[in-house]
Parts: structure tokens; sequence; C-alpha cells
């Protein structure tokens, strides 16, 4: 017994002896802290720009908007920079977590695509400024899914998805999953008319007995391993799946698609406000966005960066998909949404 | 001196575990918003009375028994054979049992998908026994099965911790004399050994049912989604869009009842079946 | 204590079922332990897998191992799980233990059934609930404090370790009460009616007897506390990630075989502490 209170004490003393030296071991350089999604972002970013700028850059991820607004909304922890999606920065906008940006200090902005510019869900840049953004799509084996689908009925239709029963994925998404079936029926991705809805319910829950999954994390890695053929989709991560399985195809279905925009933002209560901006800014020239775009395969807004994107990304799912094709940006509802969430729980709860 | 032991982990507990239940009740009180308008409302509660939330409810009760009897069918006898062994040979087979604690759950869930999905190790093993033809496939993944199967293993131990430091108590004296009376070893079981190790019983299947009722990482990754138990309707109200902390506080506090409940009606029976107590 | 090894065979009455035990139980463990390691085995192999996806083998590879030790994010988010589980440990092993002991002594009456019932509570509560309810809580302290004292502190590790004794307290309680009760209650009055007093009685005869509860109550919060991330996640502030968080938000990108070699290192360390223990013992 006395040889275990001998022991007890050793293990005592070391903690504290540890939790002294880190107490002590505090970092005094100014740091920059980002809180972002995992990998979304090339590494030897934050090491240019601490060399550049001589501070030190601290990261750390979620894996939703809505993790990531929990924390704002709490108030509780300390960040310089965010990246929420086009309609999180409403949201935050309007529960007022997020400072004004001074855009005189980030003249990169030039360099965004036209399309990026002055965008609906944040008017004049005021709270965001875009960083990457893709779409909404299918992504399937060539080899195995044949014919190839070319629409969003192709996902919904018995006769098209039976052959491929316990091998299709949608996404784990309210949103997206309601929207596609909605669109699928011929009417808008964003209608609140209980009749559509209704009629959108009948068709995922006659989908639901063919699909292996619902999976907004890992339907790439489903499909790049083959366990499944066919994936409801991001275009950044369908590309990412194509660069480890050459089969992998991408198609924008032909009714139309929807697009999102991931945004840098400053969140209430940030204590390095200009260098926030300032790391904007630097993340906005040309090469640095080349650099993050080679690194994540997303699709950057910076027109500019074009240049030094690696060709085999420029003519893959993040790039290269038809130019007319109609894009819809969903935006958030206030009370519409509780019809949508009624759908979703007769989906997953029967 | 009791109420000098008893005055700290009371003053800690008030602070950080009833101040925090007290807010979640405030919570279920107020209207939603984003998150919240502050205002009071007793529709959360109404709401709560909704068919499929209560078929939800009745679902995670029904996989937390199921998995609680599996692990108790289980781990039961594995920490009797532990006991059953040498010293050494005993304190190795308790650390194996206890080891898989030690590795991150989120990894051996994921494990568990290599092994059950298509084309995946239980698939290629069936194969080579002749069972499926190469295109097959036991298709294990994404069911309620998978969900079972990822649940025991997750709460195996726990169970078995328990159950081994009642059995290390035990005083075999009792048992070999039930025998000199003529029990058989089954009876003696029944009639001795169980009723005396029934706090380590009782104790495994709590600390098994009451995070299995409200586990959504095995149902998301195992199940593939298709199933919302307690835990993701409870987390998605938290969670997603649109955000609904009233109703979600109301079903947390609705499971931790229903918990309250099972446990009260479980230790009624303890009562009523022990006989030789 | 009398092993059960060492019974008398004369008088012993066979039923039917009898014969089985024996090697159903063998066959119950074999199964058993397949079960618990089949997934481990899983987790060891693809540590040494080429692929970035942690689902398909790629060929054999040691560069997880090598990339670990390069990963400054996990080496932090290790430290930090360390740190957290051994101040949550100290804490709820202190605090569950006095706990304990106390309702023991004061054994009857309404108020020990509703400190009991109280105590038990943490364990009840589901983890998101937890989480976010501490979180909420710490936002109001903070506030207060602000208010007050024109001082806010921010969420980080000391939160989190709170946030973990919130329940590692009530485990180590149970664990120390298992093992009170089956202790003998005369050893303490003879000490007693020896003239010790209270406190001399619990040091020289209660803790040394339930000592082995007390090191197994706290294995159990360090082993509770390692593995937390629901709580954690909402807890925590930037620089005090845990390992489950780093894993949690990975799953985004697909959990790479470098936690899968982190995981297998760890399962050595734990065994090698064992070991070291074991050994240890036996040098008395």
């Amino acid at each position: 017994m006395a040889r275990y209170a001998w022991l007890g004490g050793l293990v005592l003393v070391i903690v504290v002896v540890v939790g002294v030296i880190v107490a002590v071991n505090s970092d005094k350089t100014k740091s920059l802290r980002i809180f972002i999604w995992e990998e979304y972002i090339d590494p030897e970013v934050f090491r240019l720009f601490e060399r550049e700028f001589g501070v030190k850059v601290i990261e750390d991820n979620y894996g939703s908007n809505e993790d990531m607004r929990a924390k704002l909304q709490a108030g509780g922890a300390v960040y310089d920079l965010v990246v929420p999606s086009d309609y999180m920065v409403v949201l935050l906008r309007k529960e007022g977590l997020l400072l004004p940006i001074d855009l005189s200090r980030i003249p990169n902005l030039q360099y965004l695509g036209v399309r990026f510019r002055d965008p609906p869900y944040d008017p004049g840049h005021r709270y965001s400024v875009p960083y990457q953004w893709g779409i909404t799509g299918i992504g399937y084996n060539k080899s195995q899914v044949i014919p190839p689908p070319t629409r969003w009925t192709d996902l919904f239709e018995p006769t098209r998805i039976e052959p491929y029963k316990n091998r299709i994925s949608m996404l784990n998404d309210m949103r997206e999953v309601i929207a596609a079936a909605l669109v699928a029926l011929g009417h808008s991705p964003e209608s609140t008319d209980p009749q559509h809805l209704a009629q959108a319910q009948a068709l995922l829950l006659q989908q639901k007995p063919f699909l292996a999954k619902y999976d907004s994390e890992s339907f790439e890695d489903s499909l790049a391993s083959g366990e499944t053929v066919l994936a409801h989709g991001w275009s950044g991560e369908i590309a990412m799946a194509q660069a480890q399985n050459p089969d992998i195809a991408f198609v924008v279905p032909a009714e139309g698609t929807f697009a999102f925009v991931d945004n840098w933002a400053i969140p209430k209560g940030a204590r390095q406000k200009e260098l926030a901006e300032d790391f904007m800014n630097f993340v906005l020239r040309p090469e640095i966005s080349a650099m993050i775009v080679n690194h994540a395969r997303y699709a950057s807004v910076n027109e500019a960066a074009r240049a030094f994107i690696k060709p085999e990304i420029l003519n893959g799912p993040s790039y290269a998909w038809p130019e007319d094709t109609k894009l819809w940006w969903l935006h958030d509802f206030d009370d519409a949404g509780r019809l949508y969430e009624r759908v979703w729980l007769e989906l997953k709860g029967r | 001196m009791a109420i000098w032991c008893l005055i700290p982990p009371a003053v800690w507990l008030g602070l950080f575990a009833f101040l925090p239940l007290g807010i979640i009740i405030v919570i279920s009180l107020t209207e939603r918003g984003s998150p919240l308008a502050w205002q009071f409302t007793l529709s959360t509660y109404a709401r709560l009375a909704d068919p499929l939330l209560l078929t939800v409810v009745e679902r995670s009760l029904w996989m937390a028994c199921a998995t609680t009897a599996l692990c108790l069918v289980i781990g039961y006898p594995l920490a009797y054979f532990i006991v059953q062994q040498r010293a050494r040979v005993r304190t190795w087979l308790y650390f194996l049992t206890l080891l898989p604690l030690w590795a991150n759950s989120l990894v051996l869930t994921y494990a568990w998908m290599v092994l059950l999905r298509v084309d995946g190790m239980a698939d290629q093993g069936a194969r080579l026994l002749g069972w499926l033809g190469t295109h097959e496939s036991l298709n294990w993944l994404y069911t309620p099965g998978a969900v079972i199967v990822g649940m025991v293993y997750w709460y195996l131990p726990f169970m078995v911790y328990p159950i081994y430091g009642s059995l290390e108590k035990f005083d075999w004296r009792l048992f070999e004399a039930a025998q000199d009376l003529g029990a058989t070893r089954v009876a003696a079981f029944f009639k001795v050994l169980l009723p005396l190790t029934w706090p380590g019983v009782l104790a495994g299947s709590l600390l098994v049912f009451i995070p299995a009722v409200g586990n959504f990482v095995v149902p998301q990754f195992l199940g593939g989604a298709k199933a919302a138990l307690i835990g993701n309707v409870i987390q998605e109200r938290f969670l997603s869009q649109p955000q609904d902390w009233p109703l979600g506080s109301a079903l947390a506090l609705v499971v931790m009842l229903v918990i309250s409940l099972a446990i009260w009606a479980y230790f009624k029976f303890a009562r009523a079946g022990d006989a030789v107590g | 204590m009398v092993r059960p090894l060492q019974m008398q065979m004369t008088h012993v009455r066979r039923g039917v079922l009898d014969g089985f035990i024996a090697p159903l139980l063998v066959l119950n463990a074999l199964l058993a332990y397949s079960f618990l390691y089949l997934p481990i085995a899983v987790l060891v192999l693809f540590s040494f897998s080429a692929s970035r996806y942690a689902s398909i083998w790629g060929g054999f590879s040691l560069e997880w191992y090598a990339k670990l030790f390069h990963n400054p994010d996990i080496a932090q988010a290790l430290l930090n799980s360390l740190l957290i589980a051994a101040a949550t440990t100290l804490i709820a092993t202190v605090l569950g233990t006095l706990a304990a002991v106390g309702l023991e002594r004061v054994a009857d009456g309404r108020r020990a059934s509703h400190y009991d019932a109280a105590l038990t509570l943490p364990i009840l509560m589901p983890d998101i609930v937890q989480g976010i309810a501490l979180l909420l809580f710490f936002v109001l302290v903070f506030n207060g404090l602000e208010y007050v004292l024109d001082w806010r502190p921010t969420l980080g590790r000391t939160t989190v370790i709170i946030a973990h004794t919130a329940f590692a307290i009530s485990y180590v309680a149970v664990v120390v009460r298992a093992r009170l009760s089956g202790m003998d209650k005369r050893l303490e009055e003879a000490a007693m009616d020896l003239g010790a007093n209270e406190w001399q009685v619990f040091q020289r005869i209660t803790l040394p007897l339930i000592w082995p509860g007390v090191l197994s109550g706290g294995l159990l919060a360090f082993t509770l506390s390692l593995d937390e991330f629901v709580i954690t996640f909402f807890t925590s502030g930037p620089g005090a990630t845990t390992l489950p968080i780093q894993v949690w938000s990975m799953v985004k990108r697909g959990v790479t075989p470098e936690i899968n070699a982190l995981s297998t290192l760890m399962l050595l360390a734990s065994i090698a502490l064992v070991t070291l223990s074991v050994v240890l013992q036996r040098r008395r």
C-alpha cells in the first residue's frame, strides 16, 4: 500500500511541474487566432504570413457552420477570423456577431471574380470577404454507372437507381437534400408551399430504401474507395475523390444546382482586427490563392489566381462545368424553416 | 467529519452541474428564436406531444436496452471467466478488456466501418468461405444491426468493469456451500452468485444504458444517418438551422426523466427478484 | 479470498447444463476478445497504409508515423488531452472520494438519499446538453466577472477541466462507494473505541482499505476525460483543442491514418504502463 501512495505522490508532482511549465510558457508574440474548417487552407500559407508579418497564427477547426456559430453565440471563445458560408454570414450579422470590415486595408479585393463582387448575402462586403466557393452536383463512378447521370431525377427515379441499391449516398444536409428533391419535381428549391414539400417528402421516402447513407463528411472517401458509386456532393470534395480515383466523374444536373461561397469574417470580440484584415488581403494575392486551391482543390473566388492553378484542377469538378448552368443560392428562412424541419424529421424519424 | 467531507463536492457540483441544469430548464421554458427570444412559454412542452418524437424516443430506448442486454450476456460470463484464472493471467485479461477504452472511439467506429462495408473485410471473409459470390455483399453496414454492434462495442468494457469488481470480492465459499447442499452449478449461480453480485450488474447496466440512450455518433456513422435517435434529434435542435434550443432542452429533460424512471423500475425489480439478497 | 479452483469435488451434483459451462465460458471469452480486438487490429493495420484514406489499403508505409512526429497540431492536442485528463483525475478523485466517504458516514436519512441522487445527476445528463449548459453557464459567469471586475476570462483548458470534473466526480463517487460498502465497518469502530479521532481513522484505516477503489475511480476518470469530446467541444477555446476534438474536426476531410498511428502508439503506451506497474508490484 505504501508503494501505491509513493507512486501517487510522484504522479502528482509530475503533473504540477508540467502544469507550471506550460502555464509559464505562454507566448508573448502577437497572435492571430483563426477558426476554420478542417484542411481548408494550406498550412504553408500560415508559415508565409507568420514570417512576413512577424506574428504567430493559431488555427482551430470546426466541422460545420453550426458548430462554429454555437461557439460564437455563447460568446465564450475569442477568435480573430472565422469562415462562415454565405447563409451563415447573414445569420451571424443579424445576431450582431460580426464586426464591419475596413475595406481600405484589403486592396486585393480587386482580384475577385465578377460573380462574387457585392454578393446578395452581404452587399458591399461590409462584413465578409469571399474565400472559396463550390457547387453541389452528382459524383459518380463512370466505369460502373452506365448510362451516366445527367439530371437530379437520375438520383430519384427507381428505375435509374435500382441497379445501384445500397451504393448511393446523399448529403446529410436538410436544405441540400430537400432542395434537390424539389428541383427534381420541377419546383423552386426554396419553395415553402406545403404541397410541394409534401411531394418532396414522398419522393425522399421513396428514395430512402435505395440509399446506403446520408453523409456530408466522408462521401468522397466512400466514392473513391468504391463503396458508393453515386454520391450527392460538393464540387471540391469530388475533385479530391477524383485525385484519388481517376474513375470518378462529376456532373452538374441539367435542371440547375446550388452554389455556396465560404467567406472570411471577423467575429465580435476579435483582438487583432487589423491583423485579420491584413490576412484577408494576404490570402487574396493571386499566388497565395492559387497555392490554396492547389492544396484544397476547391474553386477560389480569385480570378487572377487562375494563372497559377494546376491545369488538372482547372479541368476538374471545381472549375470545369457549363457556364450557362442555372445556379441558385440557398438563403436562410425564418419560420418557413419549420416546414422543412418537419420533412427532415419524417425522413429520419420513421 | 462527514459534513466536512460532503461540502466541497456539493459546492463544486452545485456550481458546475446544477446551475447549468437550471439554465437548461429555463431555456426549455423560453420561446425559440435565434437562438432564443426571451419570453416565457409553456408551448415547448406542448410540442413534445408529437407521435414522431415519441417514435424516436422509443427507438432510442429499445436500442439502449438491446445494447445493455447484449453487454450483460457477453460481459458477465467474460468477467466470470477472467476471475477464474490465475492471478497474473487475470490481471492481463482484465487489462485487455479495458484497453479499447484508450483508443479514440471515433477512430474505432471508423474501423468498424472498414470491417462491415461493401467489399470490406467481412465481405471478403464471407467470399473466401464461399458464402458469397464475388460481387455480392453482406450489406451489414448502415443497418440497425451495425448500430447495435457499434454500441455494444463501445460500452462492453463499462459492463465488465463493475461486474469484475463484484466478482472479485465475492466469497466463493458460499458458492461451494451451495453445491455441497446439493445445488447444480447453474442453480447455484442463480441463487447465490447472481444476487450477491447484483450491485455490479446494476452498476454495469447503468454505465451502459444511460450513455447509450443519448449516443448520436454511432447512429450517424454506422447507421448511415438513416434512423435518427434521440441524441441526433437533440443535437440538430441545438446546432442545425433552424435552431430550436427550447425543444432540445425539453427533449433532454424528458430523456433524463425517462432514464430516472427506468432506473427506479430496475431497482424495484431488483428488490422483487432478490429472494436471497 | 478463497479461489474457486480450490473447490472440493466430493459432494458436487452435476445438473444437465453443468457440463457445458466451462467450454461455453471459454467460447464466450474467445468470441468476446475477438470482437474487442478486431477493430483494433484494423486500426493498427491501417496505420501502416500508404493511402490517405483510412479505409483503403494502399501498400505498406511508415509515412504516417513520420508525419505524426512532425504534426504540431496533433502534438498540441495530445498534450492538452493529457494535461486536462490529469487535472480532472486529481480533482475528481479527491472530491469524489470525499463525497463517497461522507455519504457512507452519514448512511441513513432522507438527506443522505437526496444527496446520493443528486450525486448521480451528472451521469444522467446527455453529454450534448451538459456541454451547452456549461457553455452558457461560463458565458454568464464571464459576463458577470467583466461587469464586476472588468476582467473577462476566456474558454480554454481550465473551463474544459471544470467541465470534465463535473461528471467525473460522480463516476469516482460510485466506484469508491462500491468499495466502501464492502468494507468491514467494525475496523473503523474498533479504531475509534481505541481513541482515534475521525480524521485519524480516515487516514489510517479507511483510506488504505479503499485505496484500490480510489485508484480505480481515478483511472476511470482519466480514461473518460481522455476520450470525451462533446462536452469538450463546447467548453474549449483557442489553443485548447484536445485529441478527440482534433479527430472530430478531421472527420470533415476524412480521417487520415495519422490518427491510426497515434492511437496505435497510445495503446502501446498504456500496455507499457501496465507492464511497468506489474513489474514494480512484483519487486516488493
